[in-house]
C-alpha cells in the first residue's frame, strides 16, 4: 500500500491525516444531525482555524529547526493589546491611518520580541524552551500593563472587518474568481513541474496520480468556496453569500508564501538541513545563528497577525486572548506531521493539523461538551499525535 | 616545488589544552599526504583549522603561496579546500542533491532553488563515482554507508576542489566500498588533486599515500616518505613518538 502511494507521489502520512479528518467530519455530521456541515458552522470553523493555522506555519519552521516557541499565546495578547491601544488611546478609530499604523506597530512589536528571543537562543545559547517559557510569563504580564488590565474598545470598523465578521469577506463573485484562479494555477504548476522533470530525465509520477491529485485538491477548493458562498451574508441586502473570509485569505497568502520558502528557497533548505543535522549545517558554512534569529522573528510576526485577527474578531483588545494558543498551535503542527526531533515537517500538514484540532474543538462545542472536558480531550490528542509520530518515525527507519 | 598548501607553525588551544602545537606540513599537486596519529593526537583539530571550522590561534596557512585566514568553512571552500569530515556532515533528512549543494544551492533567475537542475548535476557527478547509485529522491537516512560516502565525496568534487581533506573516509565501510574510495583517491591523485588523508589503516596508507605526517600530543613527530619506511617504523612514530632511526626524514 505504502509503495503504491509512494510511486504515485502521495505522501502516506499526509494522506492518512486527510482521511482521519474526513472520518471525523462524517462522525460529527452524524452526531450533530448535519449542523456541523452547515455553511454557517463551516464558515466559522474556517475563521477559527485561521488563527491557529497561521501560527502553526511558523511553528513548523521552528520545530523543524529543533526549536520551540511556548510564548506565542502570550505574545498574541501583548501585540493584540498594542494594536487596540494604538487605536483607542492614540491615533483614534476614524479614518484609515490609525488602524493601519496599529497593525504595523503590532507586527513590528512581534518581530522585535522575536529578535529578543532569537538573540538569547542563537547568540547566548539559552535553550528555546527556557527563553520562550520565560516569554510566556513576560508577554502576558506586558499585555496586562498596556492598559492596566482594561478592555480596550471600540475599535475601527475597517479594522474589525479583518476578523471575518461584518463585511469581513470577499463576497461570492470574488470568491468564485479566486477559486477558479486557484484551480488554474494548480493545473499550470503541475504541467510546468512535469515538463521540467521530463527535460532533465528525472522520474515522473504517473499521469493518473497527478490528475487525481489535481481533482482532489481542486475539488476541495471549489467545494469550500461553494459552502462559504452558501452562507447568507447578514450585511448583504439581496441575500448574497459571504464568500471567503478575510482571515482565510490571509492564511492562504501566508501558507503559499511559507510553503514556497520552505521548498524552493535557500532559507528554507537551510532550516531543514539544520534541523536534520545541526553539525552538518555548521560544517557546510551555513549561517546557523542568523537562521535561528530569523525563525523567531518570523514566529513573532505571525503571532502578531494572529493577534490582529483575534482582536478584530472580538472587536476589542483584551489581555486574555491567546490562552493555550501555544498548545493548540504545537498540537496542530505535530499532528500535521512535523517531527519534534527536527528535520521533517510541512506547511500543508500543519494547516490540516490546525483544521483537525479546531474541528474537534468546534464539534465538541456543538455537542455541548464542557470546556473542561474539551481541554482534557485536546490534551489526549496531543499525546496521541506525538506517540504516532514516534511510531511512524521508527517504522520508517526500519 | 609548487606547494598547494603550506601550514607554518600553526597553533590552536582549547582552554588549557594545546590541541595543535606549532605544526608544519605541506601538500603538493597530485600528492596524497597521510595524517597519522592516535586518537587525540590533534589530526582532527588540524583539519578543522584547514577547513575553516575553527580559526587558528597563531601561525599561517598558505594556499598556493597566498596567506589565508579562514573565519568560516565558506572561506576555506572559497580558497579551494574541500573537506570530507569523518561524520560526513550530511543532513540525513535531505536527499543526495540537496546535500551535494548544501550552502551552494543552484538557483533560477527568480532566485528560487533550481531543484531539477541540481538533481541533474548531482546525477552526473555521483554516477561517475558509483554507477549503482540511482535513487536521487531518497533521503540520506535511507542510504548505505557507501552511498553516503559517495554523496560526501561527490560534494567535495563537484566544485572542482584542487585540495581535498578526507577524515577516515573508510572507517565505516565494507571491503568493496573501501576499494571504491581508495580507487577514487588514486584517480583524483592522477588528476593532480592534492589530498590530506587521515587513516588508522596501515595497508590503506601504504597503498595510496606518498608521504605521511605523524602527530602526537598536538605536535608533529616527523614527516616521512612512505617509500622510505616500513609500517613498523610508522607505528613506532605513532605509538612512541620516535623518529625512524634507519632512514633519513623526508
Amino acid at each position: 500500500m505504502r509503495s503504491i502511494l509512494d510511486k504515485a507521489g502521495f505522501d502516506a502520512r499526509f494522506s492518512a491525516l486527510v482521511l482521519a479528518l474526513a472520518a471525523i467530519w462524517v462522525a460529527l455530521a452524524v452526531a450533530t444531525d448535519g449542523v456541523f456541515l452547515s455553511p454557517r458552522n463551516l464558515y466559522n470553523l474556517s475563521i477559527q482555524t485561521c488563527v491557529t493555522a497561521i501560527m502553526a506555519c511558523g511553528m513548523v519552521y521552528l520545530i523543524v529547526a529543533r526549536q520551540i516557541d511556548l510564548s506565542v499565546g502570550s505574545l498574541m495578547a501583548f501585540t493584540g493589546m498594542l494594536i487596540a491601544w494604538t487605536q483607542t488611546n492614540w491615533l483614534g478609530i476614524d479614518g484609515n491611518v490609525g488602524w493601519l499604523v496599529s497593525i504595523a506597530i503590532g507586527i513590528g512589536a512581534g518581530v522585535l520580541v522575536g529578535v529578543f528571543q532569537g538573540w538569547w537562543v542563537a547568540y547566548r545559547g539559552v535553550p528555546a524552551f527556557v527563553v520562550t517559557l520565560a516569554g510566556y510569563l513576560m508577554y502576558r504580564g506586558a499585555a496586562f500593563l498596556v492598559a492596566d488590565g482594561q478592555t480596550l474598545a471600540p475599535l475601527s470598523d475597517n479594522f474589525q472587518r479583518l476578523g471575518g465578521g461584518l463585511q469581513g469577506s470577499l463576497g461570492p463573485v470574488w470568491s468564485w474568481l479566486l477559486g477558479a484562479a486557484g484551480v488554474a494555477a494548480l493545473v499550470v504548476q503541475t504541467v510546468a513541474a512535469r515538463r521540467s522533470r521530463a527535460r532533465y530525465g528525472a522520474r515522473l509520477a504517473p499521469l493518473w496520480a497527478d490528475a487525481l491529485k489535481l481533482v482532489l485538491i481542486g475539488g476541495a477548493l471549489l467545494a469550500f468556496v461553494g459552502v462559504v458562498c452558501a452562507y447568507p451574508d447578514p450585511a448583504s441586502e439581496d441575500g448574497g453569500g459571504k464568500g471567503l473570509g478575510l482571515p482565510v485569505l490571509m492564511l492562504l497568502v501566508i501558507a503559499l508564501w511559507l510553503d514556497l520558502v520552505a521548498r524552493r528557497t535557500r532559507f528554507g533548505r537551510h532550516v531543514w538541513a539544520f534541523g536534520g543535522n545541526p553539525e552538518a549545517a555548521l560544517l557546510s558554512g551555513l549561517p546557523t545563528k542568523r537562521l535561528l534569529l530569523q525563525l523567531f522573528m518570523l514566529m513573532g510576526a505571525l503571532s502578531a497577525i494572529a493577534a490582529m485577527i483575534t482582536t478584530a474578531r472580538l472587536g476589542s483588545g483584551t489581555h486574555s486572548i491567546g490562552q493555550m494558543a501555544e498548545l493548540y498551535v504545537i498540537a496542530a503542527t505535530v499532528i500535521g506531521g512535523t517531527s519534534l526531533s527536527g528535520g521533517t515537517g510541512s506547511i500543508a500538514g500543519a494547516i490540516v493539523g490546525a483544521l483537525l484540532i479546531q474541528t474537534l474543538d468546534n464539534g465538541m462545542v456543538l455537542l455541548d461538551v464542557s470546556s473542561a472536558k474539551r481541554q482534557i480531550f485536546i490534551g489526549m490528542i496531543l499525546i496521541a499525535a506525538v506517540w504516532f509520530d514516534s511510531l511512524y518515525t521508527r517504522g520508517a527507519k526500519r | 616545488m609548487n606547494a598547494l598548501v603550506q601550514v607554518r607553525g600553526v597553533c590552536k588551544h582549547f582552554g588549557g589544552i594545546q590541541a595543535v602545537d606549532n605544526v608544519d606540513c605541506e601538500l603538493h599537486e597530485g600528492e596524497v599526504v597521510g595524517l597519522l596519529g592516535h586518537n587525540g593526537a590533534g589530526k582532527s583539530t588540524l583539519i578543522k583549522l584547514l577547513s575553516g571550522v575553527y580559526p587558528i590561534d597563531s601561525g599561517e596557512i598558505l594556499v598556493r603561496g597566498a596567506s589565508h585566514r579562514f573565519e568560516s568553512p565558506r572561506d576555506a571552500r572559497a580558497a579551494g579546500i574541500e573537506t570530507i569530515h569523518q561524520t560526513l556532515a550530511l543532513a540525513e533528512n535531505l536527499d543526495a542533491p540537496s546535500n551535494l549543494f548544501l550552502g551552494r544551492e543552484l538557483r533560477t533567475r527568480l532566485g528560487l532553488l533550481d531543484t531539477d537542475r541540481m538533481e541533474h548535476e548531482a546525477r552526473q557527478v555521483i554516477q561517475r563515482l558509483n554507477p549503482n547509485f540511482t535513487d536521487f529522491k531518497k533521503p540520506v537516512s535511507a542510504m548505505s554507508g557507501g552511498q553516503r560516502q559517495t554523496v560526501a565525496i561527490a560534494r567535495a568534487l563537484y566544485f572542482n576542489a584542487r585540495i581535498l581533506i578526507m577524515d577516515e573516509p573508510c572507517a565505516a565501510l565494507g571491503p568493496a566500498e573501501t576499494r571504491m574510495v581508495l580507487d577514487t583517491i588514486l584517480r583524483l591523485k592522477s588528476e593532480g588533486i592534492g589530498i590530506f588523508l587521515i587513516s588508522h589503516d596501515m595497508p590503506d596508507v601504504f597503498e595510496v599515500c606518498d608521504r605521511a605526517t605523524v602527530m602526537k600530543n598536538g605536535a608533529v613527530v616527523d614527516t616521512v616518505k612512505i617509500a622510505d619506511v616500513t609500517p613498523e617504523d610508522v607505528l613506532g612514530m605513532i605509538i612512541l613518538g620516535q623518529k625512524p632511526k634507519s632512514k633519513e626524514a623526508a
